[in-house]
C-alpha cells in the first residue's frame, strides 16, 4: 500500500504516469482513496448512440483547455458480454491540439462487470482527478437506460446531447432523462430537422410552467454553438434537490465495489448457479464477512 | 448454462488493456481494425487511435490509458524510423514495460533491426488473428514470469523466432 500512497503524491504534484497508474489501481478495487463526499467539477454527458457525444465534448476540451482548465474525460463504454473485451474508440473525436494537450487527458474506461454500465470505481476517480488539480471533468456514458440515472447521481451537472428528427428524444422523454437534465443540447445543426428538434423539446419542457432550462442548437462538426453552450453549462449550479439521490448512488455505488471484489464472490457465485444456496443465504454470507471487517 | 460453456474457453485469455494505434502518413486502417476486434473478441480492452498520430501523441495515449501493450500498424515504409522513435520515447517515459509489437507492411529484411528496438513480434499480411492472441499469451506467461518483454528490457526473446 506504501507505494500507492506515493502514487497519489506525486500524482498531485503533477506527474501523469502515476496519476494513470492510480487510475489503474482504483478501477481494479486494488485501492480505496479515501474521500470526502465534496468533489470537484463534474459534468457528465449522456445521449443516444450517434448523437455525437464525443465529437461535442472534443470541442468544449478544445474551448476549456485554451482557456486555461485542466480537463480530464472519462469516456465510458460498453464491455461485450460474450467475450468480455471492449473496444474503446471514443478518444479519436476527442484528441485536441498539441499546444493544448498539456492540459487535456482522456481515460477509456470499459464498463465491466457493473450493471448499468457504470463502474462503481468511477467517483474514487473523479475524486482523485479533483484532487491532483483538473478543474474540469467530464464522463461521458453509453446513452441507454439504467445508466443514465446513475450517471445523473455521480455528478454535478448533466448535459443531454440528442440530434434532428431521431425522435430518440421523446423515447428518452419517456425513460425519465429529459427531467434530470441541466442543459439539453440539440446536436447537428448543420442539418435539416435540427431547429424543429430543438423548438419539440422546448415545447415539451413549457409544459411546466417553472422549467426554465435551456435547449442549446450546437453543431459539433463546425464548430457552431460551442461557446453558448459552456456559457449555459458554467452558469448551471448543481441542484440541491438532487443531492439525496446523489448520496444514495454514492452510498450503492460503494456497496457495489464492496460486493464485486469480495474475496468469496466467484465461489458464491457458483454456489447460486448450482442451487446449493439461495439469494438471501448468498446475501446473509456477504454481509456477515462485511461485518467482521472482511473486505 | 449453455451460454457460460461458451463464454468460459473464451475468458481463459487474461484480459489486458491495449493500445492500437497508426502512426505515420497511410490512410488505411482495416488491418488495424481486423486486430483491434479480433483483440476486443479475446477478452480484452482495446482503445484504437486513429489515423495519422505522431510517436509523440501514440506515447501520450498509452500513459493516459496506462496500456500494458501496445500494437503499431504501419503501410506507408515510414516503420524504420518511426517505430524506434517510439519504442525510444516509450523508455524515455518510464513506460518501458509496454508489451510492443507491429503488423502492416514491414519487409523482412527490416524485421531483426525493430527487435533489437524492443519489439517483440511483427506480424504481416495473411496472419491469422489468432496468432496475435497466442503471442500476448505467450509474452504475458513470460512477463509474470519476470522474463524480460517490456520494450525497454533487454531484448532477446521474439515471437516471429
Amino acid at each position: 500500500m506504501t507505494d500507492i500512497s506515493d502514487l497519489l503524491i506525486s500524482a498531485k504534484s503533477g506527474d501523469r504516469r502515476s496519476l494513470s497508474m492510480l487510475i489503474s489501481a482504483i478501477s481494479e478495487s486494488k485501492y480505496f482513496p479515501s474521500i470526502n463526499s465534496t468533489t470537484g467539477w463534474i459534468l457528465g454527458v449522456t445521449g443516444p448512440p450517434g448523437s455525437g457525444k464525443s465529437t461535442l465534448i472534443g470541442q468544449m476540451v478544445r474551448k476549456w483547455a485554451s482557456s486555461g482548465e485542466h480537463v480530464a474525460v472519462l469516456a465510458l463504454d460498453p464491455t461485450s458480454p460474450l467475450s468480455g473485451g471492449s473496444l474503446l474508440a471514443d478518444r479519436i473525436r476527442m484528441e485536441g491540439e498539441d499546444d493544448l494537450r498539456e492540459n487535456v487527458f482522456v481515460r477509456s474506461m470499459p464498463s465491466g462487470k457493473t450493471p448499468g454500465a457504470i463502474s462503481p470505481n468511477l467517483w474514487p476517480i473523479c475524486s482523485v482527478l479533483s484532487e491532483c488539480g483538473w478543474t474540469r471533468i467530464i464522463v461521458e456514458t453509453v446513452g441507454t437506460g439504467q445508466s443514465e440515472f446513475r450517471i445523473a447521481a455521480l455528478v454535478d451537472r448533466l448535459l443531454l446531447v440528442d440530434g434532428p428528427d431521431r425522435g430518440d428524444i421523446i423515447q428518452a422523454e419517456k425513460a425519465g432523462i429529459l427531467e434530470l437534465a441541466d442543459v439539453i443540447a440539440v446536436n447537428k445543426s448543420d442539418l435539416p430537422g435540427a431547429s424543429s428538434a430543438a423548438q419539440h423539446i422546448r415545447s415539451s419542457l413549457s409544459l411546466a410552467s417553472n422549467d426554465n432550462r435551456e435547449v442549446v442548437l450546437v453543431s459539433a462538426k463546425k464548430g457552431h454553438g460551442i461557446q453558448e453552450l459552456i456559457e449555459i453549462i458554467e452558469k448551471c449550479e448543481p441542484q440541491n434537490t438532487r443531492g439525496k439521490m446523489m448520496m444514495m448512488e454514492r452510498l450503492i455505488s460503494e456497496w457495489d465495489s464492496i460486493l464485486v471484489s469480495h474475496p468469496e464472490i466467484d465461489k458464491i457465485i457458483s454456489e447460486l448457479c448450482d442451487g446449493s444456496i439461495t439469494v438471501r443465504e448468498a446475501i446473509e454470507i456477504l454481509v456477515s464477512s462485511v461485518r467482521d471487517g472482511g473486505s | 448454462m449453455r451460454l457460460l460453456e461458451v463464454i468460459l474457453p473464451l475468458a481463459t485469455y487474461i484480459n489486458m488493456r491495449i493500445v492500437i494505434a497508426k502512426p505515420g502518413l497511410d490512410g488505411h486502417d482495416r488491418g488495424a481494425k481486423v486486430v483491434s476486434r479480433a483483440l476486443r473478441d479475446g477478452g480484452h480492452d482495446v482503445i484504437y487511435t486513429g489515423l495519422r498520430k505522431t510517436p509523440e501523441e501514440i506515447v501520450r495515449i498509452v500513459n493516459d490509458e496506462d496500456a500494458e501493450v501496445l500494437g503499431l500498424s504501419t503501410l506507408s515504409g515510414a516503420h524504420n524510423s518511426l517505430i524506434p522513435k517510439i519504442c525510444e520515447q516509450l523508455i524515455e517515459n518510464r513506460l518501458g514495460s509496454v508489451i510492443v509489437f507491429a503488423g502492416g507492411i514491414i519487409p523482412e529484411r527490416d524485421i531483426e533491426a525493430l527487435f533489437r528496438t524492443g519489439v517483440r513480434a511483427v506480424f504481416g499480411p495473411g496472419t491469422p488473428t489468432s496468432d496475435v492472441l497466442d503471442f500476448l499469451n505467450e509474452a504475458l506467461i513470460r512477463k509474470q514470469n519476470g522474463s524480460p518483454v517490456g520494450v525497454g528490457d533487454d531484448s532477446g526473446w521474439n515471437w516471429n523466432d
